[in-house]
């Protein structure tokens, strides 16, 4: 059935299909509508479950990995703060293996308050064991919240889905709505192999000597491993079934491209229109779309980029000291290729705090990086000057 | 199946003969939290999962791969353990298993600091679960420090005897009591009999159950372990600790009248109070006289009140759990 729908419309609509057990959840911009369609589903009978509203997103969590300790297929949603807050149970929920899903509209953290888009809330949550998967459109996040459950279910590791606040949370697209069948057909009930379960008493959770400890977390890390196969994999069928293939990443133009522009999220649909543009114009510049970012596709940047003569990598994110994130992820990947191989490799961040990424930016940093002059490894784009002229003014007078 | 204490005889209780916990487990000697697992489980039975949030229980189940009870155990975050019971619920409720009891089991640090707010949300949402917070007044498990259910004048390693706890404890029954809950109740593990009953008419009522139940510490509290049922008695004869219940947070019942034995009795058997002078035991003293007055009006003013109306939810009653009266 195709529908307009907003981005979180179509998380709901995917959480419906995949017949989550037991949503535990609590409002926060942008992500609210997400929770309030899924409470109309739930009231009106569209959607079998329990909803749990629960008075902080620290709760939210603990509600979903104690239900899914129990057995039960779990989801909440949230964003920036909420996330933050969440984030002992987001390392608990990895550590107890539990395959929950979590729908995060990236928006900015504060102060100063923002409730516009950027990634850092999601990836402050990089090193806690969890799946993260950037969506481009509604289409791709109706059908990754349905892949997500399949792919957190087959290797015990929690996910969560990304989507920009507003450019894809707010915005209406058309989106075709899988029908139930096909989505039964594609992910049967949850079955654990480790619950709270009366006919096999266990206690879950208990003191681990240091004996131990590091036995657990090296099967996460196996499993972060195993998970890459199982997204490729679960990618594919549901190519198969609808049409729609999904892969770790994906490719745009970079047939002979010699500089490929990495970004992962809604700046890649503006990213399309910029290269079409420029190889118009004779520039060979190509696109690679970040999707799946935990597990980190390493062998798929390095067979995609290595090679090439220049990589720039756009990052809607900031680890403070050092560069932005994928661009760190990336640069790290491709020092594993013979050195005649790497690429000359430049980061741009752009677009903190929802500020609009134009097809102008782009194209700007598209050509300064062809030409050779983008001299730091990253740059600031668009922003004031450092001493701010109007705010040291002001404090002047 | 009130208690009285003229025929209370602790030498003849009458308790049931299931086990639900294994003799093994990592308590202290003469540990009222163990006392108190062991009388729960007893009153609800193997058809239970006990959640269980950073607590010395969180220590007492046992390491990995062990367990010292014989019905499935959660370990959760600190701050959790009654949301996360309600999770249990919801999870049990999807498949169908709605016989199963979920009980919360968290220390007074859980309960009344850090899963203040937790709580909260749960029983205010009415939420299927029985929630026991045991007692034992201060943070034992991280080695003595002071919370919130930490009694007027006692020391701990926070509140060093130079400075000693000058607030009261904070009165979480009746806290619980405003959230218009079904079912809010005390008990002592020196009356597991009365603690039994509670519980099984907390496992009777749907909706939020929440039991304050006061446990001795002999490492935390400073006293001799041979007298950890003595003091948990104590704490109830002396009026420190009153057993009483509290229907739809209205209708009071006393199950135990007092002796009133002197708080003196009680606190000189706790090193943690030692260093208290005649004047700090004196307004002790006083400070129990006052809390009865208080508790006696709430009894009697919840005899005259009729049943709240909707959307408070009423008690479903069944006979073997008629509320006491004395």
């Amino acid at each position: 059935m195709r529908k307009v729908i907003k981005g979180n419309g179509a998380v709901a609509h995917g959480v419906r299909l995949a017949r989550a057990q037991v949503i535990s959840a609590y409002p926060i911009t942008p992500q609210t509508s997400i929770i309030e369609e899924l409470a109309s589903m739930v009231a009106e009978g569209e959607l079998d479950a329990r909803f749990i509203k629960v008075e902080s997103e620290h709760s939210a969590m603990a509600g979903c990995i104690a239900a899914s300790s129990a057995g039960a297929r779990a989801f909440t949603a949230t964003s920036a703060q909420g996330l933050a807050l969440m984030h002992e149970l987001i390392h608990w929920a990895a550590g107890a293996r539990l395959p929950i899903v979590l729908a995060n509209v990236n928006r900015a953290m504060a102060p100063g308050w923002s409730i516009w888009t950027d990634q850092n809330d999601s990836l402050s949550q990089r090193d806690t064991g969890w799946m993260q998967v950037y969506c481009e459109s509604s289409q791709e996040v109706v059908d990754s919240v349905i892949q997500a459950f399949k792919v957190s279910e087959r290797v015990l590791l929690p996910t969560i889905v990304v989507l920009d606040a507003f450019f894809l949370s707010h915005t209406y697209e058309d989106v075709e709505i899988p029908e139930q069948e096909l989505v039964d057909g594609f992910l049967p009930p949850l079955e654990l192999p480790q619950k709270l379960d009366l006919e096999h008493p266990a206690a879950l959770g208990n003191l681990v000597f240091p004996d131990r400890y590091m036995e657990f977390r090296r099967k996460m890390e196996l499993a972060q491993q195993h998970a890459l196969g199982v997204w490729e994999e679960v990618g594919r069928e549901w190519g198969e079934l609808t049409g729609r293939p999904y892969g770790l990443l994906e490719e745009y133009r970079t047939d002979g491209a010699e500089l490929v522009l990495v970004c992962a999220a809604t700046a890649a649909s503006t990213a399309r229109v910029v290269v079409d543009r420029m190889r118009d114009a004779g520039i060979p510049v190509g696109l690679v779309r970040l999707r799946v970012f935990r597990p980190f596709p390493a062998d798929a940047f390095r067979a995609v980029l290595g090679g090439r003569r220049k990589v720039l990598v756009l990052d809607r994110n900031c680890s403070f000291g050092h560069h932005g994130i994928f661009h760190q992820e990336i640069k790290s990947a491709l020092f594993e290729l013979p050195a005649a191989e790497q690429p000359e490799i430049r980061g741009v961040i752009a677009g903190l705090g929802g500020r609009d990424i134009t097809p102008e930016d782009i194209e700007d940093m598209l050509t300064r990086a062809w030409e050779g002059r983008l001299e730091e490894a990253t740059t600031w784009w668009d922003v004031l000057p450092a001493e701010d002229p109007v705010r040291a003014a002001s404090v002047r007078s | 199946m009130a208690v009285d204490p003229k025929a209370y005889d602790p030498r003849n209780l009458h308790l049931p003969e299931l086990e639900v916990m294994h003799s093994g487990h990592l308590a202290c000697p003469g540990c009222g939290a163990a006392l108190g697992m062991r009388q729960a489980l007893k009153a609800l039975g193997d058809n239970t999962m006990v959640v269980i949030p950073a607590c010395c229980w969180a220590v007492i189940v046992g390491p990995y791969p062990y367990e010292a009870l014989k019905v499935p155990v959660l370990q959760v975050a600190f701050e959790t353990a009654a949301i996360s019971a309600a999770g249990v619920r919801a999870a049990l409720d999807a498949q169908g298993k709605h016989d199963t009891t979920v009980l919360a089991w968290a220390g007074d640090g859980g309960t009344f600091d850090i899963g203040f707010q937790s709580l909260s949300g749960a029983v205010e949402r009415n939420d299927d679960i029985i929630y026991v917070c045991y007692d034992n007044e201060a943070y034992m498990n991280t080695g003595i420090q002071r919370s919130s259910a930490t009694p007027y004048g006692a020391w701990t390693t926070t509140t060093p005897v130079e400075a000693p706890k000058a607030e009261p404890k904070k009165n979480m029954v009746e806290i619980m009591v405003e959230h218009r809950i079904p079912y809010t109740a005390t008990a002592s593990i020196a009356y597991p009999e009365d603690f039994i009953r509670k519980l099984r008419k907390a496992q009777s009522i749907r909706g939020a159950k929440f039991i304050h139940l006061w446990i001795s510490c002999p490492a935390g509290h400073k006293s001799e372990e041979r007298y950890s049922v003595k003091i948990a008695r104590l704490a109830v004869e002396t009026g420190i600790f009153p057993l009483y219940e509290v229907e739809n947070g209205v209708h009071y019942t006393i199950n135990h009248e007092p002796a009133f034995t002197d708080v003196a009795e009680y606190l000189r058997l706790q090193g943690r109070f030692r260093h208290l002078k005649d004047e700090d035991i004196e307004t002790i003293r006083r400070n129990i006289e006052w809390e009865w007055k208080r508790l006696r009006a709430k009894a009697e003013m919840g005899r005259t009140l009729p049943a709240p109306p909707p959307p408070v939810r009423a008690v479903v009653e069944e006979g073997e759990h008629e509320p006491s009266t004395e």
